[in-house]
């Protein structure tokens, strides 16, 4: 089990080294001067060179991405262009938004997608099946930020149970930033839960025509128990290969909801940043988001492991 | 032929003739402003109502179709180009380094949502739809790579292609005689689906402006446009949102139909 | 009162019949073995038993078990019938275990699913079972997960989930089908004494006759879904009625007479060869381990000799094989052809290769479904520097097809438009076409139902006498390879440990290991009819 955790990190290490270096590499290909975007046309010659010594700029393109690398392992983004402010703070402040909806998308989704799933398959081809399918394939037919306006239109705007936008702010209490974040946890969650309801499902039904369910079935276990007790947890291994990937969606899908509810995230930030040139931003956010993607990948083979023995076992 | 395969052949090719359509007539010219007309709910003269211009929704509609159609069909084409053969070629020097880098590049490209490759592009060469196309075009590579190889690898293991070797012919002789047609239809049936997520990529990327730029029509925009009329103009949002609906709901059940249509015949040809 | 007894049992599913008026009895202690070619119907009666039948399965007729016909028993009373009353072992034991539970807690499902007792006397009962199975808890914990297993060790706990309440039936569907010809002695014998120490009734079914002859006490032949004969084993292989009965055993026996061979000149020479595979790291920055799976292999094919190849799965067998045919590299030693080696540098040589065809055992994976006939047996042409083109081509084809039985008009077919015994005539002819020196038959019998075999046996013998064939006969069934070669090898753990004349091997073999093999594969009572006189 330690072989194989150790294994994947080594992985982890090194996609998160190629990433970086890719990510670096095509914003350095960017055009135009960050001191002089900010100082205008008309700085002077030794105020823009000291702005770049300001901004770590003066020193060759190996040199930057190693000392922009170094900084965010000791949790230094940088400073932001526009702002002057270090963009660790400003990343920290948004991420405060943007990780707990994700979370939430996701909770949401699985506590959906799980019973669906099952449900479905375990009536393969009766109305009960074909109605979570016809839902499910609707499901992934809708636009989340579509879907979100329509949240907004309905729940917000006519029934009035729930604030069209803004976020309340987390020192006002747990309930009040769970309450702003349930609509677009909602929006982000119902398209991805009827994703993972058809995987579940197609995953439970694989599983079902294995010898070893009817082995089970030889045993004396009934319909209903063979699929609790064996079914289950084998389909769940496919599924989690697609919950990571899920991850990755929620993350990017909360940057476009967040501007749907005018939520304080990483969306919002990024977008900002990109209007006003702020690379450095960008970048550092960007990294950030492919950061939590590979993370959540290498906790998601680590799943693996404690779902499936075999893996445990082997290298 | 199945429910599925007739409806959603149906529905896509309804909206694939609109955007064709479009090239020769709309019923008003998409960029005409009529103030005087202008937030009109859907009526006899403007069957899917006016915007805030007064411009005519159901011309923009279907030359938005164009828009997404476009984007997406050549995003899959780039991720089709370049995924099989990559993945074919992976399959067939499984366990070499090349198979090794192959399959962790793709590992590489996941970690990236078309999204965020998206937000680096607009970055840093600013928004277009040609911009889209590429990030979406890049994030269907490892798709495309993953699933060919994924069916190929256990028809390497097939007799028929060991027989292919003991008559001398090479992998990649073998590859695109032996496995590509065996593996066409699963890539077809991915297409589809690929372009069905290409459409809500699209749509995603110009809601939040990094998509095609004005005045090329397109729903996602659209959407994006409606967001601060909707309380009083809901007709704004909901018809460019179905209009998503309807194309990405066809070419899913297209998908499915396909699938459904093509494995039997599969299943038949080895019994 | 009989235990079981299945009375006109007749069933369709989604509206095909499949079967038809079954009628059989099995008392307590008694071992009654359902036998019959692929299609047969008596997979779906042992299902039909257990009422584990697929969906649009409708049965008539009655099951009776001590009396209560099983077809009227409502599904929760069957789930308690099964695992209790009666078990079932299955064919494939690699998948018939869930790969995420330990062996224990598999075999304790059974007892704890019924309630039958406490989980810690569970425990022990589960133990207990598995010791009588084979598998001692000292050397296999209740811990072990299944892959840790081998196939026959997975098989015997199988047989532990299903006897872990001493059920009154046991029901085994081809248990020994999978496994290798030692391993399936062992369970054999493993059955046969727990039927006598548990007084239980087994119903068997097996396609293989050899195997109901060793064990049976009755014999229930099938075809078509019907019971074509039935009776006490002694009785009714001494005297048999039906026609197709007596067609079976002689196919199951069938022998060939091939024409004598030339004077010895070497064709395939084999020297040394060693040929490892690389295992996985253990530790992460260890050197890799080798598994040495030919391990210093020499031997020499005569031209026109007919050399067989028997070793059980694992041997190396299979990984000779694709080293001989130019498809994997060695590691030491060397293969030639006709004087010249198969790897030149460690590239195939063309100019071997097309001396040397191939048969495969999978008639149904051996053609691309989407090509048709003449082109699937006209790959081989690819190794010619000038194929032959227009008419040379079309008689060529013509040729191969009327030569393996087929017909000429059979070139324009897809190929599952063909049965599993003329596909692998097509095999044969594909492997015919460039009139090759050698022709390698990996199993190429193995998996075809006794009647066809024995056709494709014939087919071969025809074929040597026409072609002058010289051929290396890969299998593991003993008796297959004692008709059809000349000359024998036994491998064993990637080495070959006896060769000789196959008359001689067989009736006199040297080696312990040959012997085993031998002694374990179960023998068909010679019962005097061959495939000639049964149509009489």
């Amino acid at each position: 089990m330690l072989r194989y955790a150790l294994k994947r990190l080594m992985s982890l290490l090194i996609s998160l080294a190629v990433a970086s270096v890719v990510i670096f590499a095509v914003i350095e290909v960017a055009p135009g001067d960050p001191a002089s975007f900010m100082l205008g046309v008309n700085a002077q010659e030794d105020t823009l060179a000291a702005l770049r010594a300001e901004l770590g700029l003066d020193v060759s393109k190996v040199q930057r991405y190693f000392n922009w690398v170094g900084g965010m392992l000791v949790g230094d983004f940088g400073t932001s262009y526009t702002y002057r402010t270090p963009v660790s703070q400003m990343i920290a402040d948004r991420l405060w938004v943007s990780l707990p909806l994700a979370l939430y998308a996701l909770t949401l989704s699985t506590l959906i997608a799980f019973p669906a799933g099952i449900y479905a398959a375990a009536r393969r081809g009766k109305p009960g099946d074909l109605t979570v399918m016809g839902a499910t394939q609707l499901g992934i037919a809708v636009p989340n930020f579509w879907f979100a306006m329509m949240l907004v239109l309905i729940f917000a705007i006519n029934l009035r149970w729930f604030n069209a936008g803004g976020f309340a702010g987390w020192e006002n209490g747990l309930w009040a930033g769970v309450h702003s974040l349930t609509l677009p946890a909602i929006a982000l969650a119902l398209p991805q839960a009827a994703i993972l309801a058809r995987v579940m499902r197609s995953s439970l039904l694989d599983v079902l025509g294995e010898d070893f369910m009817r082995t089970a079935r030889a045993k004396g276990l009934s319909r209903r128990q063979a699929l609790w007790r064996h079914g289950v947890r084998n389909a769940l291994i496919p599924v989690l290969t697609i919950i990571g990937l899920q991850f990755s969606f929620l993350l990017a899908g909360s940057i476009i909801i967040e501007q749907v509810f005018y939520l304080p995230g990483l969306g919002r930030l990024v977008f900002q940043a990109i209007s006003a040139r702020d690379l450095i931003v960008v970048e550092s956010v960007v990294m950030l988001l492919v950061f939590a993607v590979i993370t959540v990948n290498f906790l998601v083979d680590l799943a693996y492991a404690a779902v499936d023995p075999r893996l445990r076992s082997r290298t | 032929m199945s429910r599925n395969l007739i409806f959603g052949a149906a529905l896509s090719s309804l909206v694939l003739l609109a955007a064709l359509i479009s090239f020769v007539w709309t019923p008003y010219d998409y960029a005409a402003l009529d103030i005087p007309n202008k937030l009109q709910p859907p009526n006899a003269q403007h069957w899917f109502g006016t915007d805030h211009f007064g411009r005519d929704m159901f011309s923009m509609i279907m030359v938005g179709a164009r828009t997404s159609i476009a984007v997406a069909l050549v995003a899959v084409g780039i991720g089709m180009a370049l995924g099989v053969p990559l993945g074919l070629t992976a399959a067939a020097r499984k366990g070499s380094w090349l198979d090794e880098v192959i399959m962790r590049g793709n590992d590489l490209v996941f970690a990236f949502p078309s999204l965020v490759i998206a937000i680096l592009i607009t970055a840093v060469f600013g928004a277009g739809a040609i911009n889209a196309i590429i990030a979406i075009g890049i994030f269907n590579i490892p798709v495309f790579a993953r699933i060919t190889r994924g069916a190929a690898l256990p028809l390497w293991e097939r007799e028929f292609i060991l027989a292919a070797r003991v008559s001398g012919k090479g992998a990649a002789r073998i590859s695109a005689e032996h496995i590509l047609p065996n593996v066409a239809n699963l890539l077809i049936v991915q297409g589809t689906i690929q372009f069905s997520l290409g459409i809500l990529a699209e749509a995603g990327l110009s809601y939040v402006g990094l998509g095609a730029q004005p005045p090329t029509p397109s729903w996602g925009r659209m959407l994006a446009d409606a967001q601060t009329m909707v309380s009083f103009a809901p007709h704004l949002a909901l018809i460019p949102g179905l209009a998503i609906i309807v194309t990405v709901l066809g070419l899913n059940l297209l998908g499915d139909g396909l699938r459904d249509w093509l494995d039997p015949r599969i299943r038949v040809a080895r019994a | 009162m009989s235990l079981l007894q299945i009375e006109n049992l007749s069933l369709t599913i989604h509206g095909a019949d499949i079967l038809k008026r079954v009628s059989l009895s099995i008392a307590s202690g008694q071992i009654v073995a359902v036998t019959g070619e692929s299609g047969s119907g008596k997979s779906m009666t042992a299902l039909a038993v257990m009422q584990l039948l697929p969906n649009g399965a409708d049965a008539a007729g009655a099951i009776q078990l001590e009396g209560k016909d099983l077809l009227n028993v409502p599904e929760a009373e069957m789930c308690a019938l099964r695992g209790a009353s009666i078990g079932m072992v299955f064919q494939e034991p690699m998948t018939a275990l869930n790969p995420v539970k330990t062996i224990g807690d598999q075999v304790m499902e059974t007892i704890l699913i019924h309630k039958a007792m406490p989980r810690a006397q569970a425990q022990e009962r589960a133990q207990e079972v598995l010791t009588r199975v084979g598998l001692p808890p000292d050397r296999f914990p209740l811990s072990r997960y299944p892959h840790e297993l081998s196939g026959g060790q997975r098989q015997r706990v199988v047989i532990a989930m299903a006897i872990a309440l001493r059920p009154k039936l046991l029901i085994a569907d081809e248990p020994t089908t999978a496994l290798d010809v030692t391993t399936q002695a062992q369970i054999l014998e493993l059955l046969k004494g727990l039927v006598t120490e548990y007084g239980m009734g087994l119903l068997m079914i097996t396609h293989d006759l050899a195997v109901v002859a060793d064990i049976a006490d009755r014999i229930v032949v099938m075809r078509y879904g019907e019971v074509v004969e039935s009776g006490a084993t002694v009785d009714l292989m001494r005297n048999m009625q039906h026609p197709y009965t007596r067609m079976l055993f002689a196919a199951s026996g069938h022998q060939v007479t091939l024409p004598a061979s030339p004077a010895p000149s070497p064709l395939l020479e084999v020297r040394h060869v060693v040929r490892d595979y690389r295992l996985p790291r253990k530790r992460l920055f260890d050197t890799p381990g080798h598994h040495r799976a030919v391990n210093d292999v020499t031997f020499t094919l005569n031209r026109g000799e007919r050399l067989g190849l028997v070793g059980e799965s694992g041997c190396g067998k299979s990984t000779l094989t694709r080293s001989i045919l130019g498809i994997d590299d060695v590691q030491a030693g060397e293969i030639r052809l006709d004087g010249e080696p198969v790897f030149s540098g460690h590239k195939p040589n063309p100019a071997v290769r097309r001396k040397m065809q191939v048969v495969f055992q999978d008639p149904y994976g051996s053609f691309n479904p989407r090509h048709r006939v003449f082109r699937l047996i006209t790959e081989p042409f690819h190794l010619l520097e000038k194929p032959p083109t227009g008419s040379e081509r079309q008689d060529r084809i013509a040729e191969m097809l009327t030569a393996v039985g087929l017909s000429p008009d059979d070139a324009d077919k897809y190929i599952h438009e063909f049965s599993g015994g003329q596909r692998q005539r097509i095999a044969i002819a594909r492997a015919l076409m460039i009139r090759p020196d050698l022709i390698l038959f990996d199993e190429a019998v193995s998996a075809l139902d006794v009647s066809v075999r024995a056709q494709i046996l014939d087919l071969l013998a025809e074929l040597c006498a026409t072609y002058d064939l010289t051929y290396l006969f890969i299998s593991h069934d003993l008796s297959v390879v004692r008709t059809i070669t000349d000359r024998v090898m036994v491998m064993q753990a990637g080495k070959i440990v006896e060769q000789g004349e196959t008359e001689q091997v067989f009736s006199y073999p040297q080696h312990p290991y040959t012997r085993t093999l031998i002694e374990a594969a179960p023998i068909l009572p010679d019962i005097g009819v061959t495939i000639e006189n049964t149509l009489n």
